[in-house]
């Protein structure tokens, strides 16, 4: 009887529920009372830690559509897909986003998400993922993960710089490369898809002929960007694995040139979609999430929200994307199904490869 | 005879209701969801499947991740052990000024965050770093390093508290009838100091054997520890049967472990007063010891130093515009594009937040804990029943936070478990972690508290509360104030089960620091620095007001 009344006396005092209690009445005196409550109720967006859109655009969902949007998320895009498949039978919530064209295979093999299709903007459709025959998921933003090289670096040293693929294993850029794992990350999981791409069964080959020539290869992109990349934190390679996008963000103080580029002929296109999860308590709050993260609000704050492109025609970009991010024309590409069903294969080879 | 046979009765009901609410908290919070996880991978279509779980144990590549983790771990331990022994002396049986201070930094370690402590290993080793010509980077050598930078802080710590209070006359008179101080040392202090030194060895190759963020970081691809093998094989590869078969390994092996821990550690009775030596001043003979300590703190300075300098020098000069702009939520370029949900201050309220209630929840579940497995044991059945508790309570250190956050989303998730969304979640995980140390902190001075004392109160009439509050709270309250300190730090510092429990607009300090670095922005990374820096500095202090109470067992293991 002592221990459950001084157990009692310490929730009463525990700071985490009258914490979270203030929040919740902070955020929404709005919705509150107005009686909303009937159509609306809380909505939970499961997604991956790297989401982040403007509080801003969150109030202004909310206020419309009388919703109160919750966010839950566990770990990177790989982490989330595995949790929604595991926990099939009851989601984590109502509707999903950030699975992207590598772990789409999985989800749909799952029967993770439900079928739903809003009305798509121009431009949308050229994203949707090819084999999603149900109609389940959609596309919500873009980008290229590359190769990228430090432009400064190769003119103070007077080399050429790499071009391609084949260039990476030339012993004139021995030791200058650097990459993220396939297995740790999701870009040098894409890398890895680059290659197959590029170079179908012989993969294997390529990635021993660039593992020769000294390519270094870390578990996270910001191991390999901030760590060892020249022109990221004052690392020692001038060639890395990044995305289309990166060379925005190298920009001179003045912003009149960027000291770093993109090769777009080493790219692999990453698409992230959303979809309503199967089992939804709210599934209208769900589809209204999936309408909401194709309006134009929500389009234009991606890039500087969570780095990435927009799906959606004619969204206009951040001076810097525009002017220094150019895109790859056809970015390589292997079919969803395709790695789903190698995916085991391709990384347990991989992974031999490298830490042989 | 009869009122002899109620009382029993009465005292063993007691004695249960203790153990209710740790017992119930361990069931649902760490019992329940890893056996979820784990019997997720032995069944398959609905049938117990040990072939294929073995199958997993059979491949070349399971049998290669189980010896790197086991050698590694053997070969840092051996160097924690070597490093902290001077360091434990120095600190613990010498005075000079400033030791406290250095006791204290030297247990910062241990609880900073791993995902910082790798990216400051990476930028001292890296290529282009200031150690980057030892050619360390991505090698076997900087995993140990790392391993061994952060559990030094356990050998000085464990071994400290017992040569603190061992009693020096025995020492001195041999050293009276002609020993030399190497020969004092090999006859009778190793003997008494043995225990300690083997039980804090287990613990830090435990430690060792279970770290992930430090092999992962450090070590490249080229490496993988049973631990970062179960995060790749169930977040990455889904691959639940493999990750479930290296689960049980590492279960098992931490269990045989923690019952040779057991074993060795068999404190001295405690009810032995003993004359506890006032530390002396330094001889000659103490040079190489205090150089060596130095040199420990030297060596765990470093990537605190690398930290503080990178946090100071946006641009290449110094500044601290990093810090002014923890107070934001970092930066993307464009119009007002942001890295983080929420400023970085906000997420050290969050933590202090989350540490209180992970401190309240440890010192509840641990005193309780503690009072149990103090209580005299009246048959061997109770004995054995303490022991196995004991044991029970010490195996969340054992166990890979990836089973764990998993076990929590699959069991959890089904009224009137449905756990998933609770506040108190992430301060629970915590205070799972820091349990162990809690109760290791508490035992020994319970059961230095004669039972004589609290029967004499019984017989006089006062119930078992008052009984606990006049005879063991005046003992017990300088130790739980230690206890809760440590707890605290802990739970500032925890990184792996939080960040699969975090939510993204509530997150603590060191998630908000991971994200950081992983966001490209002007600022970002020394802001992650800066964040860091400002984690380690509150660890710290926490650490020296622990220091300042003066609880020899606190932190012992």
């Amino acid at each position: 009887m002592t221990v459950s009344g001084v157990l009692g006396a310490l929730l009463l005092t525990s700071c985490s529920l009258i914490g979270t209690g203030d929040d919740d009445s902070a955020a929404d005196p709005s919705t509150g009372t107005s009686g909303g409550a009937e159509a609306g109720g809380p909505v939970v967006l499961v997604t991956h830690d790297s989401f982040s859109l403007p509080k801003k655009l969150v109030k202004q969902f909310e206020a419309d559509t009388g919703y109160e949007l919750e966010l839950r998320s566990n770990g990177d895009a790989g982490s989330m897909t595995s949790q929604l498949v595991l926990n099939v039978d009851n989601p984590l919530g109502d509707v999903a986003f950030g699975v992207d064209n590598t772990f789409a295979g999985r989800a749909l093999e799952a029967g993770v998400f439900a079928p739903y299709r809003g009305e798509w903007p121009a431009g949308v459709e050229d994203f949707a993922l090819p084999g999603d025959d149900e109609g389940v998921l959609t596309p919500v933003d873009n980008g290229d993960v590359c190769v990228n090289i430090d432009t400064a670096w190769f003119d103070a040293e007077g080399l050429e710089p790499p071009q391609t693929l084949e260039d990476l294993t030339d012993p004139a850029y021995e030791d200058l490369f650097v990459t993220s794992g396939a297995t740790t990350s999701s870009p040098g999981f894409a890398f890895l898809l680059a290659t197959i791409a590029a170079y179908g069964e012989d993969w294997p080959t390529y990635w021993e002929d660039l593992l020769d020539n000294g390519a270094k290869v870390v578990p996270g992109w910001e191991d390999a960007y901030f760590v060892d990349f020249t022109a990221g934190g004052g690392g020692a390679r001038p060639i890395v694995l990044s995305y289309d996008s990166s060379p925005a963000f190298t920009t001179t103080d003045d912003g009149s040139e960027t000291t770093t580029a993109a090769l777009l002929e080493t790219c692999f296109e990453q698409v992230e979609y959303v979809g309503v999860l199967a089992g939804a308590e709210n599934p209208a709050g769900a589809q209204a999430v999936v309408d909401w993260m194709l309006t134009p609000e929500v389009q234009a704050a991606l890039p500087n929200s969570m780095y990435v492109f927009p799906v959606v025609d004619g969204v206009e970009l951040p001076e810097a994307w525009a002017e220094f991010a150019p895109r790859p024309e056809e970015p390589l590409a292997v079919d969803a199904a395709e790695i789903d069903e190698n995916r085991d294969a391709w990384l347990t080879e991989w992974q031999d490869l490298v830490s042989r | 005879m009869t009122s002899y046979g109620g009382s029993g009765a009465r005292r063993l009901a007691g004695l249960a209701a203790l153990a209710v609410v740790p017992t119930a908290v361990l069931g649902v919070f760490f019992v329940l969801p890893v056996t979820g996880m784990v019997s997720r991978g032995f069944v398959t279509d609905g049938a117990l499947d040990l072939g294929g779980v073995l199958e997993v144990l059979g491949r070349p590549r399971t049998r290669r991740v189980l010896w790197f983790t086991v050698w590694s771990s053997a070969v840092a331990t051996t160097i924690a052990v070597l490093l902290g022994l001077p360091a434990a002396y120095a600190t613990h049986r010498l005075r000079w000024p400033g030791r406290r201070v250095v006791r204290a930094c030297l247990l910062v370690p241990f609880v900073l965050p791993t995902v910082v402590v790798g990216v400051a290993f990476r930028q001292l080793l890296g290529e282009a770093g200031p150690l980057g010509f030892l050619g360390l980077d991505g090698t076997a050598r900087a995993i140990i390093a790392g391993l061994v930078f952060f559990n030094v802080a356990v050998v000085v710590r464990g071994v400290g508290a017992a040569w603190e209070s061992l009693d020096a006359r025995p020492g001195e008179a041999a050293a009276a009838l002609g020993a030399s101080p190497a020969q004092v040392f090999r006859t009778v202090t190793w003997p008494q100091l043995r225990p300690a030194v083997v039980s804090s060895a287990s613990v830090v190759f435990l430690f060792c054997a279970t770290a992930f963020g430090v092999v992962l970081t450090l070590g490249g691809l080229r490496y993988a520890s049973v631990e970062t093998e179960i995060y790749l094989l169930t977040v990455q590869r889904l691959d639940l049967q493999a990750a479930a078969a290296l689960s049980v390994v590492q279960l098992l092996a931490v269990t045989v472990l923690l019952l040779l821990a057991a074993r060795l550690r068999a404190v001295p009775d405690a009810t032995v007063t003993r004359r506890a030596p006032a530390p002396r001043r330094p001889r000659r003979v103490d040079t190489v010891p205090l150089v060596l300590t130095a040199l420990v703190l030297a060596f765990v300075a470093m990537p605190v130093l690398a930290l503080v300098t990178g946090s100071l020098r946006p641009d290449d000069s110094w500044s601290l515009e990093a810090y002014r702009a923890l107070s934001g939520r970092g930066s993307a370029p464009g119009q007002g594009g942001t890295a983080l949900l929420v400023p970085v201050t906000e997420a050290l309220v969050t933590s202090l937040r989350t540490a209180v209630d992970a401190t309240w929840m440890a010192l509840l579940l641990g005193g309780l804990l503690a009072l149990l497995l103090t209580r005299r044991s009246r048959s061997r059945t109770e004995r054995r029943v303490r022991s196995v508790l004991d044991g029970l309570f010490m195996l969340p250190l054992g166990v890979s936070a990836v089973t764990l956050g998993f076990g929590f989303l699959i069991t959890l998730d089904e009224p009137p478990l449905d756990l998933r969304d609770s506040p108190l979640l992430i301060p629970l995980a915590q205070a799972l972690v820091a349990l162990p140390l809690v109760v290791r902190t508490l035992v020994p001075v319970l059961s230095g508290v004669d039972d004589r004392l609290r029967q004499a109160a019984a017989s006089l009439g006062a119930g078992p509360v008052r009984t606990l509050v006049t005879v063991d709270l005046p003992v017990v309250w300088k130790p739980l104030l230690a206890a809760g300190g440590f707890a605290f730090a802990v739970s500032l510092g925890e990184f792996g089960a939080t960040s699969f429990l975090a939510r993204p607009d509530d997150p603590t300090l060191p998630v908000v620091i991971f994200r950081l670095i992983g966001r490209p922005g002007p600022l970002n990374d020394e802001m992650a620095m800066a964040a860091s820096v400002v984690l380690a500095g509150t660890t710290a202090l926490v650490m020296l007001l622990v220091e300042r109470l003066r609880v020899p067992s606190v932190g012992a293991l």
